[in-house]
């Protein structure tokens, strides 16, 4: 089948872009920042000796891990937007908490201690000394799992939302051109992926160097 | 003809030098012991033998064979060439029958019924035959290696080469292969040993060769490399592996 | 928030007129086992493939590997799928590509599905073989080298058998992640279960009820695959091998 039209992505590259590129990012870095918070404190309540915080930590990071992100509804009813960083943040937190978990595992339990007999609470010790080692150590690890989600923001397709691919998609069906958007779409996914990537792994080898 | 024979042997990995200039020849029967300082290329020189390890200057011919010739079919080579490493490298997954038997079905491509006997008359022979079916997790240090010694002979090679075989053991339990060992050189079986043994060097070897920094600094009889090494740095390697 | 909880819902009448809405679920489920069990042959075979070449002598087998990862790693699963379901066809020659869009149903979405989650999981696996047979020490495949054998029987008889031992864990997650991922072909219409529960809630509106279900047979087809792959596990397992080195998992 001839006569491919790759003008459209030409004319349509400022409304991809700007529309549905920025809600991707947003998205994205809320969703990393939500996440990232909200993964830390779940860390640290399963690697809490109280059964009561570590026990319901535990089964909230099992259950969000068992079930696909595509298919669960929020919890309140807030709209196609603030519902789709809501789901995507309690969700991410999830796959978050298990590194910061293995991050914090990571610090020697000397640490603690050193931090104990400075007189440092708990808080104090995890804030001043072993989160910051941990979040440090497991920079790159954070940063793939982020471009992960970069990639899964596209799920937010079948809420009819504008992100980069509801974008590529609009204009596809509207101008009957699903081949040239579609391509155009993986395209710049990839190159988006595969630098990030490329940039994480250098980081990785200067963190390693550094140690 | 020698068993095996290296001339002129030089290796590198990217521009650091771990052989240059090997030259010596393993006559059949003969005991050959290398030893020296850690990172001085010994176990380098006895793994190009059967090229394990490529080198990129020199020449090795095992049995009339050129190693370094593309043309030469180098797994019918091995085959020939028994080898018996630091760390055991029995198959985990494989009982110690199955692992006796692996080479010789698919490699010499004997009936498993063959090798199996074959590679029980070894094992027995390293005095384990009541292990046969056990895997090698289940047994000793010095149990794995015999059995990795017994797994080398059921090849019926026309040589052996023993790199470190007893560094990784328990103290314990060096004793136990180093019998194994002398049984075969008695024999009359040709070996190449990298090892640290003395004592084992004073039994059976025939010649020692004393390496440093990819080099053969020393390549003499027993009596002559005991009696009066040539060189300092084999005379101050001597002095402090004699006084352990 | 007025919200009628109806849990009797699934034993009305479903969208299709003749099933009940559970049995619309259990159908999804079967649509979900049944593509997650053909893209899973698919990405085993093909993933341990792309991982033995990654680990070979050979350089080019090794950078043709690395570019299949690349390829299939770096772009969305979603975006994936319509590549094979909207492009795929459309770039062919027309006898084919005719042929592929005059597929009935179930199968036009199908079969791009099992394609698309297959490939894609295929780079997933090689990484997880790639890094089983590394994990292996080096002697491992001088030992077999120095026997005498040859390339493929090193890694048909030493370094594969260990190394799928190893890196049975980590292939559990990775099966767990095959089964979720299914649910990303709903956006090419494959009636799977993630699809079976949100046809529910649009036509029922009982939001929470149809969650709910969906979520606890994906806990219990995940209790199910775990415990399947630790029998495997245990019935692979080596005597007196002790714990392998740890291989790196996770991800989505």
């Amino acid at each position: 089948m001839g006569g491919f039209d790759f003008n459209v992505i030409e004319r349509s590259i400022g409304y991809l872009f700007r529309e549905g590129m920025t809600f991707t990012l947003t998205l994205t870095g809320l969703a990393a920042l939500g996440g990232i918070i909200f993964g830390t404190l779940l860390a640290m309540m399963r690697l809490s000796s109280h059964k009561w915080l570590s026990l319901p930590a535990t089964g909230y990071v099992n259950l969000m891990r068992s079930i696909p992100l595509i298919g669960s509804p929020t919890p309140i009813q807030v709209g196609a937007v603030a519902s789709s960083v809501i789901t995507f943040t309690l969700f991410e937190a999830a796959y978050y908490s298990e590194i910061m978990r293995a991050g914090i595992q990571s610090i020697p339990r000397g640490q603690v201690w050193a931090g104990y007999a400075l007189g440092l609470d708990y808080w104090q010790t995890m804030a001043k000394v072993v989160l910051p080692q941990a979040f440090r150590n497991m920079i790159p690890i954070l940063l793939t799992q982020t471009i992960i989600l970069f990639q899964d923001t596209s799920l937010v397709y079948v809420l009819s939302i504008t992100d980069f691919l509801g974008a590529a998609s609009k204009i596809a069906q509207r101008d009957g051109r699903l081949v040239e958007m579609y391509l155009f779409a993986a395209l710049v996914y990839f190159l988006m992926s595969f630098t990030l990537s490329y940039i994480v792994k250098i980081l990785q080898q200067k963190i390693a160097i550094i140690r | 003809m020698p068993m095996i024979e290296i001339k002129d042997v030089s290796k590198w990995y990217g521009s650091f030098q771990v052989l240059t200039n090997c030259t010596t020849n393993v006559e059949k029967g003969e005991v050959i012991v290398v030893c020296g300082p850690s990172g001085s290329g010994k176990s380098t020189l006895i793994k190009v033998v059967n090229a394990l390890e490529p080198f990129q200057e020199g020449n090795i011919v095992v049995d009339g064979i050129k190693v370094n010739d593309p043309k030469t079919n180098l797994p019918k080579l091995r085959a020939r060439v028994g080898m018996v490493f630091q760390h055991f490298e029995l198959f985990p997954h494989l009982t110690i029958t199955q692992n006796l038997t692996l080479g010789q079905i698919k490699v010499l491509g004997r009936t498993p019924e063959e090798a199996k006997t074959r590679g029980l008359k070894y094992l027995n022979r390293v005095g384990l035959i009541e292990q046969k079916d056990k895997f090698p997790g289940q047994l000793s240090g010095g149990q794995q290696q015999r059995v990795a010694i017994a797994r080398a002979l059921s090849m019926d090679p026309i040589c052996m080469l023993f790199d470190e075989p007893t560094s990784a053991l328990d103290p314990e339990m060096i004793n136990e292969v180093l019998d194994v060992m002398v049984g075969l050189a008695k024999e009359g079986m040709t070996m190449m040993v990298v090892t640290h043994e003395m004592g084992f060097a004073n039994k059976v070897a025939n010649r020692v060769i004393f390496m440093d920094r990819g080099q053969i600094v020393e390549d003499a009889t027993k009596a002559d490399f005991f009696g009066k090494p040539r060189s300092e740095r084999a005379q101050q390697f001597l002095a402090k592996i004699l006084h352990h | 928030m007025n919200y009628n909880w109806n849990w009797k819902i699934f034993f009305e009448t479903s969208a299709d007129g003749r099933h009940t809405w559970l049995t619309t679920l259990f159908i999804g489920l079967g649509w979900t086992l049944t593509t997650a069990l053909c893209a899973g042959i698919i990405a085993f075979l093909l993933g341990s493939a792309l991982g033995v070449m990654r680990t070979t002598p050979h350089k080019w087998a090794v950078k043709l590997g690395n570019a299949y990862v690349e390829f299939f790693r770096n772009i969305p699963l979603l975006v994936q799928l319509f590549l094979w379901y909207f492009v795929l066809p459309e770039l062919l020659p027309n006898a084919i590509g005719g042929w592929i869009k005059s597929m009935t149903p179930p199968w036009a979405s199908f079969v791009p599905a099992v394609i698309g989650l297959g490939l894609f999981t295929a780079a997933r696996v090689s990484e997880q073989v790639r890094a089983g047979i590394q994990a292996l020490s080096r002697g491992q495949g001088q030992a077999g080298t120095a026997l005498g054998l040859t390339l493929s029987q090193r890694y048909r008889f030493v370094l594969l058998p260990m190394a799928y031992r190893i890196i049975l864990p980590p292939l559990t997650s990775e099966t767990m992640n095959l089964i979720k991922n299914t649910s990303v072909a709903l956006t090419i219409g494959l009636f799977e279960l993630t699809a079976a529960a949100r046809s529910m809630q649009e036509f029922t509106f009982q939001v929470f009820e149809a969650f709910t279900a969906a979520t606890v047979i994906y806990i219990l087809v995940n209790l199910i695959t775990v415990n399947l792959m630790r029998w495997i596990e245990r019935s692979v397992a080596v005597p007196g091998f002790i714990g392998p080195p740890d291989v790196g998992g996770g991800g989505h």
